[in-house]
């Protein structure tokens, strides 16, 4: 699996998938125009700043609310590496593992983390290394099935392989 | 096992599941909203040719019904060939209505089914005894090849709620009260029963309000036992014949939770968060610009002619908007059968077709920066009904239609004639 290093970008509680993608842009079919209003309820510059491989640093339940796919495209066209949260809300957890968007449960990460440290995430240990402070955190190990989609690159990869048997 | 547990078990193939395992389990239903063309984009980039079942898939444009835009007529019409082309029995076009209203007027829902959609409220569903839970594009379109999908099997939580609800007080206070109290996150990954005298002998529309918004607490799913009046409803809507799986009695849940609503009083949500909830009469003067009576949550018969009993013979307030979007065309026909629709228009309601209308921001009523809307819809997250700047209230109907009427937030139950409050 890829390593995913990049910059911390630190959210509140709650992040709901409004903020994450406003439901005026759910026409948008095309992954980058989508991608260009990624976080814009909760902060409309952060499509413009953040470069590929950054990460998301959040509190309780991120992604809650709709179901809307929009919400983990946007993350990964606008280039996030990773999402670090206390915890997720169940449809966007799945959303995001189905389309290679690794997530990792740390509980307590936005008291551990200032906004831009360098961050390096071990997705297959669980571990989260704050460059910038030297320390080093244990998150929850991901179930053997995310681990395989996300090292699969997302389901479509592994989906192909069952629709090619059929 | 629980009840829950057993639909799971069932549609698994397996004698038993236990808390935290991965199954894969065989879907009864699966519906798309005209949210999600990315559904069929996914279908086709995972290499699906043909849906797996015909009679198995619905697709219902509610979001976008009538389409807004160019991009959203375009949704449609891609969506409508992809209808076409594999010959779906379940299509319901912009001129039918919300897909947790359609679905079980047209007799797709039943106890001890599972049913998934694109739509977070599918947990809705468990009104009717069924197993109902929301997903995404790319989920929907692994079931519509495959008729499957995994599930981790979930803790379940049982929230008992006792006692009657005074006249003015509705369904969606006691929801908001149990937000207020457990929290958007209490029941992240999680199923929820709900019990106890109030939820006995509910009305099937009520029931569905409790489970609509079990989702704003993070649930998977919703559960309620089956009453008569459920069995009574789907006996006119379906033949089909139906297994209601019982908990056995030395199933312990997760988590106990008991409410009492007998003193309950009309509840508001504050902004920005579903859980950020106080009594009416805790609050301030807080002007409202527009109220919205629709959506999954608030835009069945019953929130209708509760407006409709407040607002018969007055003008609602000349600085206040007042949208109402019917959840589908069985409740507007009957709205204007029963001559609320008169009523509403008579006081000067706006009336759309339906559909979800403003909830999600899309149309028909969004708000401006700096506007105060008070909803009988479900989330109040910022920008969720248009501008960021703007502020939504959640609230029942009856508390919704009386804010309209004094153009600020009211207690519904100013309005009670004759009733002792």
């Amino acid at each position: 699996m890829r390593k995913i290093k990049g910059n911390a970008f630190i959210f509140g509680h709650n992040i709901d998938t409004d903020q994450i993608i406003p439901g005026r842009y759910l026409e948008l079919v095309n992954p980058k125009e989508i991608a260009a209003h990624c976080m814009e309820g909760a902060d409309p510059t952060f499509a413009d700043r953040v470069n590929a491989g950054d990460i998301i640093v959040a509190g309780k339940n991120f992604g809650c609310g709709s179901s809307r796919e929009h919400a983990p495209i946007a993350l990964v066209n606008v280039g996030v590496g990773a999402v670090i949260a206390d915890s997720f809300a169940r449809i966007f957890y799945r959303n995001a593992v189905n389309l290679g968007l690794p997530l990792l449960i740390c509980k307590g990460i936005m008291e551990k983390v200032n906004e831009g440290d360098v961050l390096e995430i071990n997705l297959k240990e669980g571990k989260v290394s704050n460059i910038s402070t030297g320390k080093s955190f244990n998150g929850e190990q991901l179930s053997d099935y995310a681990l395989e989609i996300l090292s699969s690159g997302g389901i479509k990869p592994l989906f192909k392989k069952i629709t090619a048997e059929m | 096992m629980h009840a829950l547990e057993k639909i799971l078990a069932s549609h698994a193939e397996k004698d038993v599941v236990t808390t935290g395992e991965i199954i894969k389990a065989k879907v009864d239903l699966a519906e798309v909203n005209d949210l999600y063309l990315q559904t069929i984009y996914s279908f086709y980039e995972m290499g699906g040719k043909k849906v797996w079942d015909k009679n198995k898939i619905c697709f219902v444009f509610d979001h976008y019904a009538p389409a807004p835009t160019i991009k959203t007529a375009q949704i449609h019409k891609e969506m409508r060939e992809f209808v076409q082309k594999n010959n779906l029995t379940h299509h319901f076009d912009i001129n039918t209505g919300v897909c947790h209203q359609v679905m079980h007027e047209a007799g797709l829902v039943y106890p001890g089914m599972i049913l998934v959609a694109t739509d977070s409220h599918t947990t809705t569903h468990g009104a009717f005894g069924a197993f109902g839970t929301g997903v995404g594009a790319t989920d929907m379109a692994t079931i519509m090849i495959s008729g499957e999908l995994w599930f981790r099997v979930p803790e379940i939580v049982e929230i008992e709620i006792n006692g009657k609800l005074r006249p003015g007080v509705m369904a969606k206070d006691v929801i908001l009260y149990i937000l207020g109290k457990l929290g958007a996150d209490a029941c992240v990954y999680k199923a929820i029963e709900f019990c106890g005298t109030y939820i006995e002998d509910l009305d099937v529309a009520e029931r569905m309000v409790i489970c609509n918004m079990a989702v704003e607490m993070g649930a998977k799913t919703a559960y309620m036992v089956p009453n008569q009046k459920i069995l009574d409803y789907i006996k006119t809507r379906t033949n089909k014949e139906f297994e209601i799986y019982d908990t056995d009695e030395d199933f312990v849940f997760a988590e106990n939770f008991v409410f009492d609503i007998n003193n309950l009083t009309p509840q508001i949500a504050v902004p920005h968060s579903v859980d950020n909830v106080v009594s009416i009469d805790q609050l301030p003067e807080v002007r409202i610009d527009q109220a919205f009576i629709g959506a999954c949550t608030g835009g069945r018969l019953e929130d209708i002619q509760a407006a409709a009993e407040i607002l018969r013979g007055q003008k609602i307030n000349p600085r206040t908007r007042l949208v109402i979007i019917p959840a589908s065309n069985e409740v507007l026909l009957n709205a204007i059968k029963f001559g609320f629709i008169e009523d509403l228009i008579k006081a000067g309601a706006t009336l759309s077709t339906p559909g979800c209308g403003p909830c999600l921001g899309a149309h028909q009523g969004v708000i401006a920066e700096g506007e105060n809307c008070v909803t009988a819809s479900n989330r109040n997250f910022p920008g969720r009904m248009g501008s960021t700047g703007g502020s939504i209230y959640l609230a029942s109907p009856a508390t919704t239609a009386a804010s309209a009427l004094m153009g600020k937030l009211t207690d519904p139950r100013t309005f009670l004639k004759g009733e002792n409050i």
